[in-house]
């Protein structure tokens, strides 16, 4: 064989790490890493009382009032935690333990067969431990919750549902759900909805008012800010009951000394992030355009996953999601590794052993087929170039993972 | 060269990955997922593939400096080498999972996906030595491996590399704290790693069921009752639990174990001995021989080899063996030796 699988030496001028992961972490603006090292050196629990400890307090503040700003809604709407997973657990479990204490009938849980594994997992400890019944909305083959499927699933016993989880976008085939409208459904039955929005924050116009949700997970990392902060969005009226104990310096609801850098990071990444979307929306779908275009070009039998319309509307205009028939995505993701592209197989893993997307399963893909898949990402840093080096080097890769997938030597 | 590197966790498969770097070639570090419900952690010496074997493995690959992946290997390594495991036990058979699994997962699916990947090489940290395109013994003679890597085809042997055998274990270790491989002083595996609390009676009783039938003596005559013929192995002393003493006094060995009657034959150590083998699915280093061979006979991983006259029909093989052995099952394998380079391998099936 001629193909080198070497990774390009580093002076080599095509040898740029392609970046095509973003929905996994995408680089911090410079911007947020000035605003996180100007408050670095300072001392200050933003809990203590006196002039060091208020000093602090203002700036989470004052971050609190930009965000709450960035995602319409009100600072004491806003809840930081250490990200995204945390929100999601507090959300799941704090909305069930609350409703339930109120009314022991609310014992039921629906939530989206596409959720992320924080919502996922959540759900299935509280079926475990705490008596709940999770039913798990189906997804039409776009992975799309259709409202008819949840005012259903209400109409059945609206009394005996504890919360909705819907998320916003999907993580890994990038479609949107209707949230205003299932959001309308829920509280025609009086039932609390919560919505992870973490992927569609800042690729999206997501104003938490105007959607009607009663709570709302975002993160730091996934729109420029820093890694372990992230905030649950909750409603005024909307009662919580805490995951973690200690303090309960938000809200009473959450738990552990606030992270004054990492909140001033987050804040200024998420109002960079809202104040530049249309633009980014725009230049991320171009892109995002471009390469289903030309991957369909040099691989014909190449299935997009997800929503076909790729309006922003319907689908994250950074996801791009492809299975390759006959292909291992650990395959695939190796050999494209080793000629410095950065992607993703999408779906989970334990212990890093890739098992099949339970959203592709959901959304009715065959499981051979979910096997060989993979998911670009597009986010601030990308360009013209990485589309470049995708469309210039994904026909050999599949054919060769093809021919690694087949002839029995599949494991 | 591009080389895959297979990373089990241990200090022996990242010495061997570091050793590949450092010879000059791309290697490309791999642990192999051998459950899909991984364990936690590991306890002692015993199971493997846990999450901390992963970490472990991933670790070593960063010191290194090679990219590393974990591949699914469960679906495979459950129909080929577990369930292979039980099977040859319902049967009768003493199999050897070690064999098993460089036969069925490391050199052939592993080794296939590699190769049709671009890779030109599987690496391991097994203690052997190619030289020549043949197997030999390591130079280690203590940790020498030669024995399960026995059954590996010529063509299987052109693409792996076992960069350990020329060393002797004590300076691998010696080397993996050198090279700042946090894996030093971890404990090397032992007995079977998919059956992590060592408990290979109860693993088999799970999977096969109870089966009880009676324990005889040379005679027939019944000495004993068990709960399931496949907890014996021939040449078994312990665990007989035979109330009464022979009429000898002479302790009693496992002679023979059938499944199909449920029957475990017990008898003196003497008949324990055994002088000729046969065996089947042949793997032979080039073309057989066509007259009988002098050569030297190994028939456990441990074992010593004895000599022997080895004359190959077909896909069998006949071996007289110059000295008696103890405790030969069927099922185990046996590796034909010239000096310290393995000539071939069969599954052993008859013996006496």
């Amino acid at each position: 064989m001629t193909e080198s699988l070497a990774r390009p030496v580093a002076d080599d001028p095509m040898s740029r790490t392609v970046y095509l992961d973003h929905a996994a972490t995408t680089p911090m603006l410079p911007e947020v890493a000035e605003a996180m090292s100007a408050r670095l050196g300072s001392v200050g629990n933003p809990s203590s009382l006196h002039a060091s400890g208020r000093s602090a307090r203002r700036v989470v503040e004052e971050s609190r009032e930009s965000l709450a700003g960035s995602v319409g809604a009100r600072p004491s709407e806003i809840v930081f935690t250490s990200g995204g997973t945390e929100s999601d657990n507090l959300a799941v479990k704090g909305l069930f333990w609350a409703r339930r204490a109120a009314d022991s009938r609310r014992r039921r849980i629906l939530a989206s067969a596409v959720e992320h594994h924080a919502v996922l997992d959540s759900a299935l400890w509280l079926a475990e431990h705490e008596a709940a019944e999770v039913q798990w909305l189906p997804v039409d083959p776009h992975g799309r919750v259709r409202p008819e499927v949840l005012e259903a699933a209400l109409a059945e016993d609206p009394d005996s549902v504890a919360l909705v989880s819907v998320m916003w976008a999907n993580n890994e085939v990038g479609t949107v759900q209707p949230v205003a409208a299932l959001a309308e459904i829920a509280h025609a039955h009086g039932v609390p909805i919560h919505s992870d929005a973490v992927q569609a924050f800042g690729q999206l116009p997501v104003d938490f008012a105007a959607s009607g949700l009663d709570a709302m997970t975002i993160t730091g990392h996934k729109v420029g800010g820093p890694l372990g902060v992230g905030a649950l969005l909750v409603g005024r009226t909307v009662d919580l009951t805490p995951v973690q104990h200690g303090g309960g310096q938000e809200r009473d609801v959450r738990s552990g000394t606030l992270d004054t850098p990492a909140i001033v990071g987050f804040a200024t990444a998420g109002e960079l992030a809202v104040k530049r979307q249309p633009e980014r929306a725009e230049g991320l779908a171009a892109l995002r355009d471009d390469l289903v275009a030309r991957v369909r070009d040099v691989v014909p039998d190449a299935v997009l996953g997800g929503d076909p319309d790729l309006r922003p509307s319907h689908r994250l205009p950074g996801n791009a999601h492809f299975s390759f028939p006959g292909c291992e995505g650990d395959a695939l993701l190796l050999l494209l590794d080793a000629r410095g592209i950065e992607c993703s197989t999408g779906s989970a893993c334990s212990a890093g052993v890739p098992q099949p997307s339970h959203v592709l399963l959901s959304m009715g893909v065959p499981e051979d087929l979910a096997r060989g898949s993979l998911r670009f990402s597009f986010g601030h840093t990308s360009t013209t170039g990485d589309v470049d080096a995708v469309a210039a080097t994904i026909g050999a890769v599949v054919e060769r993972a093809r021919r690694a997938g087949q002839n029995g030597v599949r494991l | 060269m591009r080389v895959l590197a297979a990373m089990s966790g241990g200090v022996d498969s990242a010495v061997a990955a570091a050793r590949a770097v450092e010879a000059g070639h791309e290697v490309t570090g791999v642990h192999l997922a051998l459950s899909s419900n991984p364990r936690s952690f590991r306890s002692g010496a015993r199971g493997c593939c846990t999450l901390e074997d992963s970490r472990d493995a991933r670790r070593a690959a960063d010191v290194v400096g090679i990219p590393f992946y974990v591949w699914d290997v469960a679906q495979r390594f459950r129909a080929d080498v577990v369930d292979d495991f039980v099977a040859e036990y319902a049967a009768g058979r003493t199999p050897n999972p070690c064999v098993r699994c460089n036969e069925k997962i490391k050199f052939s699916g592993v080794l296939d996906k590699a190769l049709a990947l671009g890779f030109d090489a599987v690496c391991t940290g097994h203690y052997a030595r190619i030289d020549g395109g043949r197997l030999r013994r390591a130079v280690d003679h203590g940790k020498d491996q030669s024995y399960v890597l026995g059954v590996l085809t010529a063509g299987q042997l052109a693409h792996a590399m076992f960069p350990l055998g020329d060393t002797p274990k004590a300076e691998v270790r010696r080397e993996a704290q050198r090279r700042g491989l946090a894996v030093a002083d971890k404990p090397d595996s032992h007995d079977v790693c998919f059956i992590a609390d060592g408990d290979t009676a109860g693993f088999l009783r799970d999977r096969i069921g109870a089966a009880p039938g009676p324990i005889v003596d040379e005679t027939g005559a019944t000495v004993g009752r068990h709960d399931g013929a496949f907890a014996f192995t021939v040449g078994q002393r312990r665990g007989l639990r035979i109330g009464r003493p022979a009429p000898d006094g002479k302790p009693r060995y496992v002679l023979d174990v059938s499944p199909v009657t449920a029957t475990v034959t017990v008898g003196p150590a003497e008949r324990l001995d055994v002088v000729r083998l046969t065996g089947d699915r042949l793997r032979w280093w080039g073309p057989a021989p066509r007259g009988p061979i002098e050569c030297r006979a190994q028939i456990r991983a441990h074992g010593e080899a004895v000599g022997c006259e080895a004359s190959v029909q077909g896909e069998q093989v006949e071996v007289t063996l110059r000295a008696p052995v103890r405790g030969v099952a069927a099922g185990q394998t046996v590796v034909l030796y010239e000096r310290d380079t393995v000539l071939g391998s069969a599954t052993i099936t008859h013996s006496d």
